[in-house]
């Protein structure tokens, strides 16, 4: 089990490193910093001068070890676009996006769930085949199309709720949030809808799946056949066994929601780090790009190493086909 | 499949078919997949959805009113025309215009050709690239097999849209800021195909693990056959089907992530748009009560990518014999 969580976590620092090697490749190399910074006339000497302050002339491998230095202390450089330093703009972003992730996974597995339970037990409905229909639409619909067809029916034609932004936000130190406010909160229902409902459809798919499969061994037939009701057995036995791929699909999918609210952030002009990096690609701005990759691939890695370890510990199965291995 | 019990039937038209020519047609009318596609009304349906966009997308010159890509030929008086069938519409504008007077209609035959042609350029390179990487990795093995495959488990920890968006940005940055159209497509392509080879390669390198044991495999090698003949000619055929279904899901995908690329603005230009950038454009008039500018574009690339998810979906469960 150590051993296990050990490997996991040399394998974690592994992909960071060579994150890392990407994200101070793009810096580096991808377009010459001194242009960016310069003005047309300005002189041989002076731009010599800039390039040895920023420190471009050392080696590449000590270069590379000050990026990796300074990044680890979140110093990421100055945006091309904003001249303010990337960390600044990336702090102040971090609360918008975390917020609209976490609203939306909540709701992609709460009504998920709901709807896989549903589409399960009663397979044969109308209501289940209409879930099934929309499940695939909603992975064939892309999201910013979704995004723009909520902003048309509920904030042109209904005028209930805005089309962009993301309210009056409260302060508490670093972190704003729209939680405590009614237009925050009216702002973020469209947001978490357009970015969960693609989980939602992925929860509701693997739930349904999860529940037929369960229904047809024989401890739930066991436990009809021990008379319990109903309701005992497709919650209290069948549920409870389907939960586990589940948080774990819906936990490993966190982070794609972080990367998918670029889109969702785009449409809805919510102040967020995706709105940031989208930004930053259209207008060239490579320090913004580099620390964005570099932050959402540390919160992809530590998730994905969480719910390795954390799988584990829920399913004793896993733990002794890793301790025996093959 | 529950109809694993009802024998096939060959299609009738097709055994009064000519003579040699046919015989491929035969076949492949009376095959097991053609059975059941012919089971599937709604896998008819939407075939015949896909293959009508393939053929408005070549016919486009023939069947648009104007060119779109064509500055001289928009005029700004035609500009915000409502639909044919609404009070202000006007002919020939079918669809309506947007605000440079371009054709909605003519827009959306234009922009299914770049949307077609990104998504199919770009499947074909993905595939490619993971075909090839997924035979040497799996015919190899050891040390370039655990190279391969270590890169891949990095690059699926990332959705492909953000590695799309990172390669365009830096392809940006690199070809200086200004790019004309022709090669923003090309980096679109390029970003679409290092995107999705994950899964191409993962599942050859598995279907070649298995059959590289086979006695075939041990007779070509006997003869002297070198390995890429191995590889492509003996190998790859049997490791076909699966990578037939991740192509058809894999063309929505990438249809998708070019229509995504472009309405974020990092991809084709509003002088040669696509689906997604006039569905971007579109989008600044939505308030403006202008919603067709928004709405046509939007409905074809729903349709579009529904129809061949369906056909994957289809394809997936004709070539599994496990499900039948």
């Amino acid at each position: 089990m150590l051993a296990f969580t050990l490997r996991r976590a040399i394998q974690a620092i592994g992909v960071m490193i060579a994150v890392g090697i990407i994200s101070f490749s793009m810096f580096r190399f991808a377009g010459d910093p001194v242009n960016q910074i310069v003005s047309i006339d300005t002189s041989a000497a002076e731009r010599a001068a800039i390039r040895k302050s920023l420190g471009l002339d050392d080696p590449v491998p000590v270069q590379f070890a000050r990026y990796f230095a300074n990044a680890a202390q979140f110093k990421f450089g100055v945006s091309y676009q904003f001249r303010l330093p990337v960390a600044d703009l990336l702090k102040e972003r971090m609360p918008a996006t975390l917020e609209l992730a976490t609203c939306a996974t909540i709701l992609a597995m709460v009504v998920g769930i709901l709807m896989g339970v549903y589409s399960a037990l009663k397979r044969d409905t109308l209501l289940a085949k209409i879930f099934q229909a929309v499940s695939l639409i909603g992975i064939s619909l892309p999201t910013f199309l979704i995004g723009i067809l909520l902003i048309y029916l509920f904030a042109v034609v209904l005028g209930w709720l805005p089309s962009f932004g993301r309210g009056d936000v409260v302060r508490f130190g670093w972190w704003t949030t729209g939680l405590l406010t009614v237009s925050g909160l009216k702002a973020l229902i469209m947001p978490s809808i357009t970015l969960g409902l693609f989980q939602m459809t992925l929860i509701m798919r693997l739930v349904r799946a999860e529940m037929l499969e369960v229904l047809r061994t024989d401890y739930i037939r066991f436990a009809r056949a021990r008379g319990l009701t109903t309701r005992a057995i497709h919650f209290g036995h069948a549920l409870k066994n389907t939960l586990v791929p589940v948080i774990t699909v819906a936990g490993l999918q966190f982070g794609s929601v972080i990367a998918f609210a670029i889109i969702t952030e785009t449409v809805f002009q919510w102040p967020g780090m995706g709105l940031l990096f989208v930004q930053a690609v259209q207008n060239v701005d490579i320090p913004i790009m580099a620390a964005y990759l570099l932050m959402v691939s540390l919160i992809f890695v530590t998730i994905n190493l969480v719910v390795d370890i954390l799988y584990t510990v829920v399913d004793p199965r896993l733990r002794s086909a890793i301790d025996r291995p093959a | 499949m529950s109809d694993a019990a009802v024998p096939h039937q060959a299609n009738p038209n097709a055994s009064h078919a000519g003579v040699t020519p046919d015989r491929w047609l035969r076949r492949a009318l009376a095959s097991d997949v053609f059975y059941s596609f012919r089971r599937s009304r709604l896998t008819m349906a939407a075939a015949a959805v896909t293959l009508l966009f393939f053929l408005l997308a070549i016919l486009a010159p023939l069947l648009a009113v104007q060119n779109p890509f064509d500055p001289a030929q928009l005029q700004l008086i035609n500009s915000r025309i409502a639909p044919l069938w609404m009070a202000d519409g006007q002919s020939p504008f079918l669809l309506g215009t947007d605000e440079q007077g371009r054709d909605v209609f003519s827009a959306i035959l234009y922009g299914l050709r770049i949307s077609l042609v990104v998504g199919v350029l770009g499947v074909l390179l993905s595939g490619t690239l993971g075909i090839i990487l997924g035979l040497v990795a799996g015919y190899f093995g050891g040390a370039v097999d655990g190279l391969i495959m270590r890169i891949a488990d990095v690059q699926l920890t990332f959705p492909a849209i953000l590695i799309a968006l990172l390669i365009n940005g830096v392809a940006k940055s690199m070809f200086s800021n200004r790019m004309d159209a022709m090669s923003t497509l090309a980096v679109l392509v390029f970003a679409i195909g290092l995107s999705f080879w994950v899964q191409y390669a993962r599942t050859v390198r598995g279907s070649v693990m298995v059959e590289k044991n086979k006695d075939y495999v041990a007779a070509a090698q006997l003869i002297g056959l070198p390995a890429p003949v191995i590889m492509l000619r003996h190998v790859l055929p049997n490791a076909m089907g699966p990578i037939l279904v991740i192509a058809t899901i894999n063309l929505a995908l990438a249809i998708i992530t070019e229509a995504t690329l472009s309405f974020l603005g990092a991809g084709m230009p509003d002088t040669m748009p696509s689906l997604g950038t006039l569905i971007r454009i579109g989008n600044n008039y939505l308030f403006a009560g202008e919603w067709w500018i928004v709405a046509f574009p939007g409905f074809a690339l729903a349709a579009l990518i529904l129809s061949i998810n369906l056909l994957g979906d289809w394809l997936r469960d004709a070539l599994n014999p496990k499900l039948r």
